[in-house]
Parts: structure tokens; C-alpha cells; sequence
């Protein structure tokens, strides 16, 4: 029992972090098409954001205050990345949708080996708060403190974002885009600058991933990215690509499976499931992923 | 969803054909579909030169082990000298499974992020048969290209249930399945991130060793010709020719009355039988399996080689492949150049990684010219 209680509290953590990374890929693709492959290097750019701060900041403060400051810079770092390069390069290949991705493709190959360059291709440690390394004990299991952190901001996230779909005049403008965008245009409202806001905003939830990501892993690497991308990218397909909701439930859903498999199976067959799941998802319901209902 | 105004759109909403990306702005007005190869009106000389040219070539290439000259700063030492033959081999092959992309983006117009995935299959198929199951080799070659045949389609099978981007996404996740496989070796059977070596004695002794070099050049020029050959008989069968009216328009394709389906999954078939043999030339050349082969950056940057050479083109394709692994060998030297001593540790740090200098260079070709990474003749 306790088993299962810390495994599922583990896999909700996991699934967490794969919604904060996939919110934004989700929102993306919703509204504009975009397969976003610079999405990794968003996260990574978040993470060593976290960290450099974390750095700079006077020894003196405590850790979780620094902390704090190191994800607030970083999802600053992550809006503008994702402000500048949804200018510089997505908007001018609007209607390009291939070309788009390739640019991003580019992007991300880029991204990895600049950081590769600077900081080296080696895992960097990462501070954590004392408590953050900690358990709780609750219904005779030993849980993990981060955990609960990941879920919360997970939550706090969902629900803001919902809020700003379904009660902002920009949220408005962003459901109306994902359904049908040619309308909104039609109606006289500047979707551009929608997509901007919706880039920025991906690049902060991706940033926020990374710094959160880097936590979890306890530390920075350049390839870091990369592999949360792959499992944002799964959880976007089996959500429904551009719905908030599905994205969440199926980040759950990828969670717990990767973990229940990776304990009551075999190491690794998790992460295979999760591709099994994928599959599944395919073969039983195709034509949820080919369109979007946000 | 169903709305008055979905007569404003192209397509009916939620709807998304997998070949409206490539063909984009395409308009009523063009021919409906360019069938096949570039039809060059060209007779006569223009013909022979046409077929001549790739003969000479190929002739120049295999002729190299024999020529002992230095090339300063354009290959590591004598052009026939073991290092420079297996830069050039290496080359060769990461040309000839770049063509063998090429048949799924620029042939059909199908953006998978999977093709790593069948050429990890061949390379490691090989190496484990060869070592593990104690194949001899001809029948180990014959395991590897036909099981990862299979593979290609029951994975295509499933990820051309669904079109453009999401196809792309589900190949990507199945390549990522395979890389997590072999990454954990399972049973110590794909050596984790070591790779698997090469069984030196169930290989023959000419493609085994330094002096051998040459041997294993030729391999690889092969192997180019090979599937080379194997391109352009297939993009001038009726097939080829159906796979380019997917590309160019799929929904026009299928009211054709084409199986797009079929079509879709018999270049994805094809091209994974051509990447396959590429990997099994790529372990015997390189003298085993490395787990890079079946990363997703693997996959990626066969993209990029095919769209820097130009996608729906056999020579693109090839150039590309051969300059991006040439590039990527030699590139690490340009951090070391005088004229780039003066600048700050940073920006030498950045420029030392090849795959920046490739990234960027393909950003800003995708950028500036964004016609000609999808191929338009109409």
C-alpha cells in the first residue's frame, strides 16, 4: 500500500513536470501549427537561467530565496526567448508551416551546442533547499517533498492559464484562433499579436520546466531539454494537440504510467509504455489528434 | 466545430491533410500535378551528359585510394592514407542514408522524425547477429535488412494513421522507444551507451583493420551506388510516380483514386529498407554500433542534410549528406584558427561546436530561403 501511495504520488510529480513543459507546446501548436522543437532548447535555456542566477546571487541568502529569484529570471529569460525568436523567425515563415518547424529544428540543434560550448556537455549540480531533498510521511509511505512542489506549481499553472483562456479577452481570441483562425482574422482581430503573446508565454512555462526540471534531476545538462521535450511531445499527441485539459490529463496519465511500469515491471519498460499508450491512443481514436477543441 | 463560415477555410475545419504544408499556397491555377522526375526536354548531348557526368564522378572516387597526394587542412593526411579513407567513407554512408530520407521528405513529402530508428535497427541488427545469435554474415545482412523491414511496417502501419505534424510526432516517439531500448541494454545484448563492436572474426579480413581502409571506402562508395539506383528506378515507377502526387497534393492524389495510405506506407517501406542498408554499411565501415545512430539528433540532422542539399533531389541529398559529415568532422579546427583567436572566449567556445555552425547555417538557409527546402515544379 505504501508502495503504491509513493509510487503514485512520484508519478503525479512526473506528470507534472510534464504538463508545465507541455502547456505551452500545446497552446503553440493550437493556435498557430507549430511544432516547436526549440521547445527543448526553451527549457534548457530556463534551467541554466535557474542555475547561473542561483550563482550569482550573494551566498548569504538562504537557498530557497535564491532559488525563487533563479525561477523568476528564468521564466523572464524563457518569455523573451520565446518573444524573440516567435519575431525573428517564426512570424516572417508564417504560412510555412514545414519551414517553420525547420527553423525551430535548427534552433534547437543550435541551442544544445551553444550550451555545449559555454558550460561544457557535463552535468552541472544544482543547489536545492534542504527541505526540498526531504520526505513527508503520510499514509505509511515516505514521500518526496519536491513532489508536492511540482504539483503545486503544475496546478497553480492550469488553473491560471484556464483562467486566461476562459475569463480574458485574450483568452477569448486565443480559443476563437484555435478553432478557426481564418474567422478571427475574418473579424478583424490581429491574431499576430496573439501568437506572440502565445510564444512568450510558452517560453516561460518551458523555462519554468527546465528550472523545476533541473531540480528534480539536481542538475543542468545541455541535453536536458531535449529529453523533456520528448515526453511534452507525447503527452500533446495523446491529449489532443491544442487542448489545455487534455494536455493535463494526459501528462497525469503518462506520469503514473512511467512510473507504475518502470516499479512493477522492469526498469525502462515504463518509458516504453508510455510509447505503447501512445500507440494505443493512435490506433483506438486517430482523429482526436487531428484537430483541436480547446 | 461546424461553423457557417467554414467555406472561408481551405479545408473543412479539423480536418488537416498531410500534404497541405508542402504544397501550401498552391492555387488553382497551376497544373495539378508534376508526376515523377524532372522531365528535361534534353536529348542528345545534354542526355549523354546526364549520364556520363555521374560515371566520370564515380570513376574519379573509386580511382582515390590510389592517389598519394597531400591535401593540407582538406583531409586529416595523404588522400589514400587511412584516416582521410575513412573520413571520406564516412561521409559516403551518412550520403547514402540521407538519400534514403530523402525518399520519405522530398519524394513524398512525409516529415518522419523516425528514420534513425531503421537505420539503428540495420546497424545493430547486424552487429547482434553477427556476435550474440553467431550468424555468418550474408545471412546476418539478410536478418537485419529483413527484420527491420518488418519494422518499418508495423511502425509505419500505425504512425500513417495520422497526418503531417502528428505523423511526424509519432515517429519521433517511437525512434525515442528504440533509443531508450538500446540505451538500458537490455540482457548486456546493445551495449548501452558503449554500443556494440563489430565481431572482428565473423567479418572477412578485408573490411577489418587500418590497412584495410581502402576496402571499406569501397564498401561505402557501393553502398552510394546502390541505393542511388535503387532511388531513381523507384521515383520512375509508377509508385515513385504516385508518391509524388501525394506530395505535391494528397487530397487531390486520393480523389485520383490513389491508395494514399498504401503510397505513404510503401515509401516509408522503401525508405526504410535503403536506411537499413545504409546502417548495416555504417557498422561494418565503422566497426560497430554506436548508440548515436538512434538518437533523435541523428534523425534531425539527416534533415538538415537533405534540406541543405535540397530535398527531392539525388544529388542534393548526397551533397548534403557527405558536406554535413564532413563538415561536422572538420569544423572542430575552425576554433583553432588564427584569425579567430582575437575574439572573446565565449563566442570561441560557441563556434567550437560544429552542430552551431550547421544549426545556425541551416536556420539561415530555411530563413532566407524558404522555397527551397520543399520542392516546388509546377
Amino acid at each position: 500500500m505504501s508502495d503504491l501511495v509513493l509510487l503514485i504520488v512520484t508519478g503525479l510529480g512526473l506528470g507534472a513536470l510534464y504538463f508545465i513543459a507541455a502547456s505551452g507546446l500545446s497552446l503553440i501548436y493550437g493556435l498557430m501549427g507549430v511544432l516547436n522543437f526549440a521547445h527543448g532548447a526553451f527549457i534548457t535555456a530556463g534551467a541554466y537561467a535557474a542555475w547561473l542566477t542561483m550563482g550569482a546571487l550573494p551566498a548569504g541568502w538562504p537557498v530557497v530565496l535564491r532559488l525563487l529569484v533563479g525561477v523568476l529570471v528564468a521564466v523572464c529569460v524563457g518569455a523573451v526567448v520565446g518573444r524573440v525568436v516567435e519575431v525573428v523567425l517564426i512570424r516572417p515563415l508564417y504560412r510555412h508551416h514545414i519551414q517553420q518547424v525547420l527553423v525551430t529544428v535548427g534552433l534547437s540543434l543550435a541551442g544544445v551546442a551553444a550550451a555545449q560550448g559555454i558550460w561544457g556537455s557535463d552535468p552541472r549540480a544544482v543547489e536545492s533547499p534542504a527541505w526540498i531533498g526531504g520526505t513527508t510521511d503520510m499514509l505509511g509511505a515516505r514521500l518526496p517533498d519536491d513532489r508536492f512542489v511540482y504539483v503545486l506549481v503544475a496546478g497553480v499553472l492550469f488553473v491560471g492559464l484556464l483562467a486566461l483562456l476562459h475569463l480574458t479577452r485574450l483568452g477569448l481570441v486565443i480559443r476563437a484562433g484555435v478553432e478557426n483562425r481564418t474567422m478571427v482574422e475574418a473579424l478583424g482581430i490581429d491574431v499576430h499579436r496573439t501568437f506572440t503573446v502565445v510564444f512568450a508565454l510558452g517560453g516561460a512555462a518551458a523555462a519554468l520546466a527546465g528550472a523545476l526540471y533541473s531540480q528534480y534531476a539536481g542538475a543542468v545538462s545541455p541535453a536536458q531539454g531535449g529529453s523533456l521535450l520528448i515526453y511534452a511531445f507525447i503527452v500533446v499527441v495523446i491529449g489532443g494537440m491544442g487542448s489545455l485539459t487534455g494536455t493535463a490529463v494526459a501528462a497525469v496519465a503518462v506520469g503514473l504510467v512511467q512510473q507504475l511500469a518502470n516499479y512493477y515491471a522492469a526498469t525502462g519498460v515504463g518509458d516504453l509504455s508510455v510509447v505503447l499508450l501512445l500507440a494505443l491512443v493512435l490506433l483506438l481514436r486517430p482523429t482526436s489528434l487531428k484537430g483541436a477543441t480547446a | 466545430m461546424t461553423s457557417p463560415t467554414d467555406h472561408v477555410t481551405d479545408h473543412p475545419a479539423g480536418v488537416r491533410p498531410a500534404g497541405e504544408d508542402l504544397v501550401g499556397d498552391d492555387t488553382t491555377g497551376t497544373p495539378p500535378v508534376t508526376l515523377g522526375e524532372p522531365t528535361s526536354p534534353a536529348r542528345g548531348p545534354g542526355r549523354l551528359l546526364r549520364i556520363l557526368a555521374p560515371l566520370v564522378g564515380l570513376a574519379v572516387l573509386a580511382y582515390l585510394p590510389y592517389v598519394a597526394v597531400e591535401l593540407p587542412g582538406v583531409l586529416p593526411d595523404r588522400v589514400n592514407g587511412p584516416g582521410s579513407l575513412q573520413l571520406l567513407a564516412t561521409c559516403l554512408v551518412v550520403g547514402g542514408i540521407a538519400l534514403s530520407y530523402d525518399v520519405l521528405f522530398g519524394r513524398t513529402g512525409l516529415l518522419s522524425f523516425g528514420h534513425a530508428l531503421f537505420v539503428a535497427a540495420g546497424s545493430y541488427l547486424l552487429t547482434v547477429s553477427l556476435s550474440t545469435w553467431a550468424l555468418p554474415l550474408p545471412v546476418a545482412v539478410l536478418a537485419a535488412l529483413g527484420l527491420s523491414t518488418l519494422l518499418a511496417l508495423v511502425v509505419g502501419a500505425v504512425a500513417l494513421r495520422v497526418g503531417g505534424i502528428a505523423f511526424a510526432m509519432v515517429t519521433l516517439a517511437f525512434a525515442q522507444a528504440a533509443s531508450i531500448i538500446v540505451m538500458r541494454n537490455p540482457g548486456g545484448v546493445t551495449g548501452g551507451e558503449e554500443g556494440r563492436p563489430l565481431d572482428r572474426d565473423a567479418v572477412p579480413d578485408l573490411l577489418v583493420g587500418v590497412a584495410n581502409a581502402p576496402y571499406r571506402y569501397w564498401l561505402a562508395l557501393a553502398l552510394v551506388v546502390v541505393t542511388w539506383v535503387a532511388v531513381a528506378v523507384l521515383v520512375r515507377s509508377r509508385a515513385g510516380h504516385a508518391m509524388a502526387a501525394v506530395r505535391e497534393n494528397e487530397q487531390r492524389a486520393a480523389v485520383l483514386g490513389f491508395g494514399t495510405y498504401r503510397v505513404k506506407l510503401l515509401a516509408l517501406v522503401a525508405g526504410s529498407f535503403l536506411g537499413a542498408l545504409g546502417g548495416v554499411v555504417h557498422a561494418l565501415v565503422l566497426g560497430g554500433s554506436n548508440p548515436h545512430l538512434t538518437t533523435s539528433e541523428f534523425t534531425l540532422s539527416l534533415l538538415v542534410m537533405v534540406v541543405l542539399g535540397g530535398a527531392g533531389s539525388r544529388w542534393g541529398a548526397l551533397l548534403g549528406g557527405v558536406l554535413y559529415t564532413y563538415a561536422d568532422a572538420r569544423l572542430v579546427e575552425v576554433s583553432n584558427a588564427a584569425f579567430l583567436q582575437g575574439l572573446p572566449d565565449v563566442v570561441r567556445q560557441v563556434l567550437s561546436q560544429p552542430l552551431f555552425i550547421l544549426g545556425a547555417f541551416f536556420v539561415a538557409v530555411v530563413y532566407f530561403a524558404p522555397s527551397s527546402t520543399s520542392r516546388r515544379r509546377a
